[in-house]
């Protein structure tokens, strides 16, 4: 069953991944409901991984709130068709692909370098729970997850700070 | 019978429970609304078919299949057609995870009246309420027209501006319950009626008003219907719907308020418990349960309605102040008491 919900979701992930980079799709709405539903389906993937409670957060937070302010400003905008903009020059065509290359590859390597010989120990019947993740969250990561916190506030107050210069 | 089987078969029977009993409810609260609007307006409301006009939605069902299916010839056809499921689907997910009766024993087995006893259960009710609100924004925008598109932009501030003070309501419950599962948050609340979380169970009668009010904005009903204001966008976001993919639209609102009155049941009101003891086991007390759950959030579809007919519609920017500068300060202060409570041990955590 598991790998049968691995081809599924690798073949709806794949797709709208396709469709929202593929030069034919030149309507942006289009490409950010491919988008939606491509976090959709890597929320799936964190499920198959039994990290569900990071599946839930995806949903909420980039599907539900982030990609819908997305749409918003694309509807708002309404940008009708985006030829107007002329294709991309030659650094982007080059750089883009070359770019997400390289990132594929440290990421592989990452993985594995982590996996070493002995590959991933199996999860504990705990693992992926809310209160697992509260519990490595507040004692092992804890400085790092108060740093981020920090570091999302100061990125808010900058952003008001931008938006609205006269308060 | 073997273990998977039965896993399997009462996992079926229980969706097809879950959906037929929304489905039926959303046919019954369409003929509850137009009466009650009747009683309120001091006139009949549908009477004709049937007994007291009970097989209304019936003839309305056989009506919205037999309409003329108009697309719109400058619409988005792929994300038009894809809009009312985009709506309905969400909506009908979020029910998964609410427990709508006890545990009970079925051939020897326990069997929990809930489709999926997860456990981060009340998160995935939010995530798939807040996936609602793309089949507004798609329908608002493939529809090509201005009243429908400034339907769709209204309904996705909306949602967002009062999907936080519901969110954060919500997370009051969850401090004062230790517990992210629907089940374990219901069983708390077991007994008498002041052991409810909106009572002396965790308190939390500020973060249960507040979950009320920022539920009717999520679910677009009065007072708080901006996304479908008549006197100003005709019909907001499914102006330029017909047939059954209008249908579709409505379905999927009155099963967004089935989900948020059932949600506040779970939360705040106890889920299934009677709230008082009684001398019962077994089957006489697990269908009385299951009746107290659905008189519970048959009063709350009430109140929906009761509401939508007396209260007038507040202005656009009315409703963002009231969602961000009220509502929003207002769930964080409970939000920041029930923390501080829990703390300090005043509230069994």
């Amino acid at each position: 069953v598991e790998r049968l919900a691995f081809v599924v979701l690798t073949v709806l992930a794949l797709t709208s991944a396709a469709i929202v980079v593929l030069p034919a799709v030149r309507n942006a709405v289009v490409c950010a409901l491919a988008l939606a539903f491509n976090l959709v389906a890597m929320a799936g993937f964190f499920l198959l991984l039994r990290a569900q409670f990071i599946a839930l957060l995806q949903v909420i937070v980039y599907a539900g709130a982030i990609l819908v302010l997305i749409l918003f400003v694309i509807m708002l905008l309404n940008i009708k068709d985006e030829r107007r903009l002329g294709r991309s020059g030659p650094v982007q065509r080059l750089l883009g692909p070359a770019l997400a290359a390289a990132c594929g590859g440290l990421l592989g390597w990452v993985v594995s370098a982590a996996a070493g010989e002995r590959g991933f120990p199996a999860p504990s019947p705990e693992f992926g729970t809310v209160r697992a993740l509260g519990v490595e969250l507040f004692t092992r990561f804890f400085y790092p997850f108060e740093a981020i916190s920090l570091l999302l506030v100061v990125a808010m107050i900058g952003a008001v700070l931008l938006a609205k210069r006269r308060l | 019978v073997s273990d998977l089987t039965f896993q399997l078969a009462a996992t079926f029977g229980l969706i097809l429970l879950v959906v037929n009993g929304l489905m039926g409810g959303v046919a019954v609260m369409t003929w509850i609304e137009r009466r009650v609007c009747g009683v309120i307006q001091f006139r009949w409301g549908p009477n004709r078919v049937g007994p007291f006009g009970l097989l209304q939605p019936i003839a309305d069902g056989i009506k919205f299949v037999m309409k003329e299916d108009v697309i719109p010839a400058d619409a988005h056809k792929a994300v038009f057609v894809l809009a009312p499921a985009l709506s309905l689907v969400p909506a009908l997910c979020a029910f998964a995870v609410i427990p709508f009766g006890p545990t009970i024993e079925i051939l020897g087995r326990r069997l929990d009246l809930v489709i999926v006893d997860l456990d981060g259960g009340i998160l995935f009710a939010l995530a798939a309420t807040s996936l609602g609100v793309y089949g507004i924004v798609c329908a608002g925008w493939s529809s090509n027209s201005k009243y429908a598109l400034m339907g769709g932009l209204r309904s996705s501030a909306q949602l967002i501006s009062y999907e936080l003070a519901l969110a954060l309501s919500v997370v009051g419950v969850l401090l004062v319950s230790g517990t992210l599962r629907p089940t374990e948050i219901v069983e708390r609340q077991a007994g008498w009626f002041w052991n409810w979380n909106a009572l002396g169970g965790g308190w939390q009668l500020l973060g249960f008003l507040i979950f009320v009010v920022a539920g009717y904005a999520e679910t677009n009903r009065l007072p708080f219907d901006m996304p479908e204001a008549e006197s100003e966008l005709v019909a907001g976001y499914h102006t330029e719907y017909s047939s059954m993919k209008f249908s579709m639209f409505f379905m999927a609102e009155y099963v967004n308020m089935t989900t948020a009155s059932a949600m506040a049941v779970t939360l705040f009101l106890g889920g299934y418990h009677l709230g008082f003891p009684l001398p019962l086991t077994g089957w006489p007390l697990w269908i009385l349960q299951i009746l107290a759950f659905v008189a519970k959030v048959g009063c709350f579809m009430f109140l929906f309605v009761w509401v939508r007919w007396t209260l007038p519609r507040f202005r656009y920017d009315q409703l963002m102040e009231l969602g961000w500068k009220r509502l929003f300060p207002l769930a964080l202060a409970n939000l920041m008491l029930t923390a501080v409570a829990v703390a300090c041990g005043w509230i069994e955590g």
